[in-house]
């Protein structure tokens, strides 16, 4: 996600649309990135520190944007 | 005098920027990003364009492109080293130069003649202009909008690493109508406008050519050949 205090004109404009047909009490959008990274690991969390790194390494840009993991454990 | 381009899949102003930089009198080869070498090049130029699509985010890939391992220790060696466009993105995504670019604020593509002003002669890529002096030079992207931490953007600020700013009407949102950036060593250079698109008086203005000039007067480089 863009990083806050960072002007986000894309979830501006999809504010302003979302407005535009109406919908209520819409305060904020912000506009980021969904990556779904399937990977073979050990265990749950060395999954988890090997798409951490992902993220820190390409996937995401420190000055620009925020990220967040999230796990789904297939057999 | 010789200048490396490096050519990306998906870079686009290779061509131009060689002829650019011949025409001010040096030798230009285009490298493959693939290439492990720099061939003894004395300056580097990463040109505009679009490279890997700008997949993910512009320059998130061409930075791990294998010729980068030798741009950067180019770079952190005290070389000369550009970035035009698509090249200041990798610069920045290389971390060889601060801050980042996003999106235009207005979210259009911008392609159209702007003005800048010189704010730093002093880097190898702006040592032929004034200082203070007034270009116009054409922008074209999606992606220029210049910004940095609170942090960083005062240290480029007092570092007096501002090497170009939008002069007038800041275009795309960049905080401090920041056009172009330097690194504190002042060697890498990266710019958001064109020099290469006026740098003949054949394609429409000559302001740009200055950034290909000043390199010919670096120390230690025999300035021959006609001006």
């Amino acid at each position: 996600m863009p990083r806050a205090g960072l002007l986000d004109p894309q979830g501006q404009a999809v504010e302003h649309a979302l407005k535009a047909l109406e919908f209520q009490g819409v305060r904020d959008v912000r506009v980021g990135k969904s990556i779904a990274v399937a990977v073979e690991a050990q265990d749950a969390g060395a999954a988890r520190d090997a798409v951490t790194a992902m993220c820190q390494r390409l996937l995401a840009n420190p000055v620009t944007e925020d990220f967040d993991v999230s796990l789904e454990v297939r057999a | 005098m010789r200048v490396a381009v490096v050519r990306f899949p998906g870079s686009n102003c290779e061509a131009e920027t060689a002829a650019a930089v011949e025409a001010a009198g040096a030798e230009a080869e285009i490298v493959w990003h693939r290439d492990a070498s720099l061939g003894g090049a004395d300056v580097v130029v990463l040109p505009g364009g679009f490279a890997y699509g700008d997949y993910l985010r512009a320059g998130a890939i061409a930075r791990f492109s294998p010729i980068m391992s030798a741009v950067v220790a180019h770079a952190r060696a005290g070389g000369p080293t550009l970035g035009i466009c698509n090249g200041f993105q990798v610069l920045c995504e290389a971390g060889l130069l601060p801050g980042a670019l996003m999106r235009n604020v207005g979210l259009r593509f911008l392609s159209r003649p702007v003005r800048v002003r010189v704010e730093s002669t002093d880097t190898p890529f702006t040592s032929g202009y004034s200082e203070g002096a007034i270009v116009t030079m054409p922008i074209a992207h999606g992606e220029g909008r210049y910004v940095a931490d609170a942090a960083t953007l005062a240290a480029v600020v007092a570092g007096g690493q501002i090497v170009f700013r939008y002069a007038g009407e800041n275009p795309n949102g960049s905080l401090e109508a920041i056009a172009g950036v330097s690194n504190p060593g002042r060697n890498v250079v990266g710019l958001m406008p064109h020099p290469e698109r006026c740098a003949s008086p054949l394609t429409g203005g000559t302001d740009g050519a200055g950034v290909f000039h000043s390199l010919m007067h670096q120390p230690g480089f025999a300035h021959g050949g006609a001006r």
